[in-house]
């Protein structure tokens, strides 16, 4: 057997490898032009939210604790106007077996790979997500591979992505780790392609299916300690898998007026693929470096249709700042006693901010946290950052510049969220979708299926066709 | 000890992609360097040393080839060095609950 395992050669094999190793035919939900069959997909392939609850379940996943953060609140009043500041939630993620939501996201492929008979799982992950597959296989008897971006050309890695790696090794995983670059792609189907492993991806409709006991959960407990269900939910939002299994766990619930809005971490100005700048950034993930690209086009993941859609779930968009997020991380362990992860913080950064917004009986919840330790701490991130150049001063954090400083807010009053402007978002989105499908004629079909991957109206999408100059 | 005798647990590297070989559409300065990889497992050779090429079996029983960088290879990761920037925060958010002023 000697395959050409040449760069372009493997690729070519791309879509051939990659039905093998998740064993979902994409092409059933497909039409000729733009649109796909978003819900029949996930219908068809996924689990239904008991049976999931079930599979998660049986390995400890869920039902997590969800804590009222009472000192956070009463400081958001101390700045709010009169008689605003809502009471602020966290749903304690960072109790999963794994240390985050990810093994609800990795529960359900793990099972599946299981079921269909694979021998192992592999994922492309630097983050919460490797070690949740490596745990799950642990749990379920299967081999494991992750596969991670970690280091620049001078092989230094980041703190946070080293750490990931121990864990999903103390898992019984073999961790693969690479130079920055997209062509991680490329070890990721050679592995897949030499060992005939399931491609646990966070894209499938199996992971999403997974986030959506979160939202689910979220919902039940409030109705049951509160009598109502929360009036926002905030995500923090990088590849728009936690912020869409919640939503939709959410309204599975019943929580249909809940507003979900988006929280991530501002690295604007940084480039993602740079060798460069691999390292002048403190966040790995819940940042806009993949939050705006995985919102304006999510199929561009490791699946031919992403499930994780954001567009469709998102009431607003916010960004916070790495300054704000390592404060509020600093707080949460000195005013609550709970010392977590940064970047699940993110949108609890966002949470303080928008509490303030909204009245004194409204009720904001974080919907998640994530495990902290060696590597994965502020103190050993920003001790990183120093090391990288990056000036770490205390000031307003309007005046960061990603890459080349961080700014601690001089007090809370200054942690403030910035506002995405969604319809600027959608926009992207109809431009790219039509990018992505120059060679076909826009039918009724896909203007109504644009109208619901962005929320908008139908008048909404011609116009921007419009505006685009394309024939419909 | 630079010499690692078969069984030992070692780590190994490897170039993917020189940078020739690179994808079109990476950043100029990642097009200028090659695409590396590490992976760890027990050493297949009788004995090698640091710098050799040599083959090992991965954890979950991949047998594959690269050079030999380190043996027992270690986790370096720590919580850092402190960082003072960070200490007023706690006492600040303290005082402010307490009803004390907050910095201005
Ligand atoms: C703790 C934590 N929160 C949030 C996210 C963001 O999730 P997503 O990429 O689905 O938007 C991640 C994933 O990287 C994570 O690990």
């Amino acid at each position: 057997m000697n395959k050409d395992m040449s760069y372009k050669a493997v690729n070519d094999r791309k879509n051939e490898i990659m039905k093998k190793a998740v064993g979902i035919d994409y092409g059933t939900f497909e039409s000729k032009g733009i649109a796909f069959d978003y819900e029949g997909m996930m219908k068809k392939v996924g689990y239904t939210i008991d049976e999931i609850k079930e599979i998660e379940g049986r390995t400890g996943i869920g039902n997590t604790p969800v804590y009222e953060l009472r000192n956070l609140t009463a400081l958001a009043r101390k700045f709010a106007p009169e008689g605003k500041g809502a009471r602020i939630f966290v749903k304690d993620e960072a109790a999963n077996p794994s240390g985050s939501y990810k093994a609800r996201r990795a529960a359900a492929s793990v099972y599946h790979a299981k079921k269909m008979g694979y021998k192992g799982v592999i994922a492309a992950t630097s983050g919460n997500y490797g070690a949740a597959v490596a745990s799950q296989a642990a749990m379920l008897g299967l081999k494991c591979i992750i596969v991670q971006e970690c280091y620049d050309s001078e092989h230094k890695g980041q703190p946070e992505i080293v750490e990931k790696a121990r864990k999903c090794e103390a898992y019984g995983a073999e961790v693969v780790q690479l130079t920055v670059g997209p062509e991680l792609f490329y070890t990721f189907l050679v592995l897949l392609e030499e060992t005939g492993y399931f491609n646990a991806s966070l894209y499938t409709p199996f992971g999403i299916a997974g986030v959506e006991t979160l939202g689910y959960e979220i919902a039940e407990q409030f109705k049951e300690k509160e009598g109502k269900f929360p009036d926002v939910v905030v995500a923090t939002n990088a590849g728009g898998g936690n912020l869409t299994g919640t939503a939709r766990g959410l309204i599975k619930a019943g929580a249909t007026d809940t507003q979900v809005i988006g929280a991530s971490v501002d690295l604007s100005g940084l480039h993602m693929a740079s060798d460069k700048q691999f390292n002048k950034k403190s966040f790995t993930t819940g940042h806009t470096g993949f939050g705006i690209p995985f919102a304006t086009w999510p199929d561009r993941s490791d699946v031919p249709r992403s499930a994780a859609r954001p567009l469709r779930y998102m009431d607003r968009y916010v960004t916070v700042t790495q300054g704000e997020v390592f404060y509020i991380t600093e707080a949460l362990a000195q005013v609550e006693g709970l010392e977590r992860g940064p970047a699940g913080n993110t949108s609890l950064a966002a949470a303080f901010s928008l509490a303030q917004e909204l009245d004194k009986d409204k009720i904001i919840v974080v919907q998640e946290t994530e495990y902290t330790g060696a590597g994965k701490h502020i103190q050993p991130q920003l001790s990183f950052a120093k090391d990288n150049g990056i000036k770490v001063v205390v000031g307003d954090p309007k005046d960061q510049v990603p890459g080349e400083n961080i700014v601690l807010p001089k007090d809370p009053s200054y942690i403030k969220v910035n506002e995405i402007k969604l319809d600027k978002l959608k926009r992207s989105f109809i431009k790219n979708a039509i990018a992505n499908n120059s060679d076909v004629d826009i039918t009724e079909k896909d203007i109504k299926f644009l109208a619901e991957e962005t929320r908008k109206d139908e008048e909404f999408v011609k116009s921007i066709l419009d505006e685009l100059g394309v024939k419909y | 000890m630079d010499i690692a005798k078969k069984g030992d647990w070692v780590r190994i590297y490897n170039i993917v992609l020189t940078s020739e070989e690179r994808a079109p559409q990476v950043p100029d300065d990642t097009k200028k360097v090659s695409l590396e990889m590490w992976d760890k497992g027990f050493l297949l050779n009788d004995e090698a040393k640091i710098g050799d090429e040599v083959e090992v079996e991965t954890y979950i029983g991949r047998k594959i080839k690269g050079k030999m960088v380190e043996i027992n290879p270690q986790y370096k990761h720590n919580y850092g060095e402190y960082v003072p920037e960070l200490s007023y925060i706690g006492r600040q958010l303290r005082s402010i609950l307490e009803g004390g002023e907050s910095n201005e």
